[in-house]
């Protein structure tokens, strides 16, 4: 067995241009060069992509699901913040 | 290529600490209601953490072996073109291979403890790979059979509870559509403009590959112990039984199409149930096969084996590289 294992890699890949790169997958490489390497050979044997970014999963820093509702909830009473919450007459509406 | 419902013990722990506590069982519980995704951070159940470890990487492991079969045809593909065509669908597998683990390991394993339990005999793969590809029309009819079989049993997994699985399975799916097509192309190239000899050389590969491909769906309802906690946790939503009549019923017409018969004198259509009838299965090949008697257990994992054991130094050479050339370039820049 390897002494190691090779460090874990996120993989997003923007499918075309003008659209936001996304997350797709994971693999593991030793370093950037073949971490991207893998990455194009997983995840873009289709032409599922024009471009690709990797990154240490590591160095990922996430929210904590029990941290939901004090990060997320308190958007949920400001309906305001929505176009839709104001009702303009009739003849002006489509604004 | 994918899974077996197969309840072996779960091979590998993975130190992940379980609270219990009424009230995330409750919003899990919730969620599953929901049709929500569980994700991989989110609170699960002990058992649907080992059951998902388990099940995703006993189809990891059946990607992986599932090349060796293939792999033993590239080099005497009859054509450039179907020895390209076969290189891309075994490339596939391992992509289908890769794409699992990764699922896996969000559940907190990792990759090297699966190839462990893999290479010790630990861990089970499809019991299909371990019958030998004996001619070009096997490969074919595993294509055919054996990934129309696969993808039968994998379209409800893209609907899975848990995301990161179900996410990878959408994407195994939509490979695993030309892995079929492609088997069942080359089969009618063979079947049509074929001499006789290349014609009873398809339905050789048909005699002796249907039997396991109906074994692929794994033991029956009755016979299958978790299915429905598995089914309460959304890892499973058709049962085996029901899989495997919906896979004969769609293969009956395709045999028809292609010329070939299917290997069973009780095959029939039954107009009650709307569904055809089939034989007896022998499950005691089935089991011997996947408790690793069957007739090519041995040589697969040996393969296998060796691969990782003489990738070692490559695997070695690229840390060493990455550790000298990182210590390099802060002693450059102190």
């Amino acid at each position: 067995m390897s002494r190691k294992e090779f460090p874990l890699w996120e993989v997003f890949v923007r499918s075309k241009n003008g659209l936001d790169h996304k997350h797709c997958g994971s693999v593991h490489a030793p370093d950037p060069k073949l971490a991207l390497q893998a990455a194009r050979d997983v995840y873009t044997r289709r032409q599922e992509g024009v471009s690709i970014w990797v990154c240490r999963a590591d160095h990922i820093v996430a929210s904590d699901p029990d941290a939901k509702p004090e990060l997320f909830d308190p958007s949920e009473d400001k309906i305001y913040r929505h176009p839709t919450f104001y009702q303009l007459p009739d003849e002006v509406n489509h604004m | 290529m994918y899974t077996q419902s197969l309840n072996t013990p779960l091979a590998q722990e993975t130190g992940v600490k379980v609270v219990d506590n009424p009230a995330y069982e409750k919003e899990f519980n919730d969620k599953l209601d929901r049709q929500e995704s569980i994700e991989a951070k989110d609170w699960m159940p002990d058992g649907y953490r080992k059951t998902l470890i388990r099940q995703i990487s006993q189809h990891a492991h059946s990607e992986i072996v599932g090349m060796l079969p293939e792999g033993n045809w590239i080099t005497r593909a009859p054509t450039l073109k179907r020895k390209a065509i076969l290189l891309a669908k075994v490339q596939d597998e391992g992509g289908h291979g890769l794409y699992l683990y990764a699922a896996a390991e969000t559940l907190g394993v990792s990759r090297d403890e699966l190839f462990e339990a893999l290479h010790s005999g630990k861990a089970k793969y499809s019991s299909i790979f371990n019958y030998p590809t004996l001619n070009w029309a096997d490969v074919g009819v595993i294509g055919w059979l054996v990934d129309g079989a696969a993808i039968m049993n994998q379209i409800p997994l893209c609907k899975c509870s848990y995301g990161p699985y179900a996410r990878a399975m959408v994407r195994v799916c939509k490979e695993e559509s030309f892995h079929q097509r492609q088997g069942y192309d080359s089969l009618l190239v063979m079947m049509e403009r074929g001499t006789q000899a290349q014609r009873d050389m398809v339905q050789d590969a048909v005699n002796r590959w249907w039997l396991p491909s109906i074994m692929m769906f794994g033991p029956h309802d009755s016979e299958s112990t978790h299915s429905d906690q598995n089914m309460r946790w959304g890892i499973k939503r058709i049962s085996n039984d029901d899989l495997r009549q919906k896979f004969v019923d769609a293969t009956v017409k395709q045999a028809e199409v292609l010329g070939v018969t299917l290997p069973d004198p009780d095959l029939k259509w039954n107009e009650k149930t709307g569904h055809y009838d089939f034989g007896k299965i022998d499950w005691d090949e089935f089991w011997n096969t996947v408790n690793g008697h069957g007739q090519c257990n041995v040589d697969r994992l040996k393969d296998r084996v060796q691969a990782w054991e003489d990738g070692a130094w490559v695997r070695d050479a690229a840390i060493a590289y990455n550790e000298k050339s990182a210590a390099r370039a802060q002693k450059k820049a102190a």
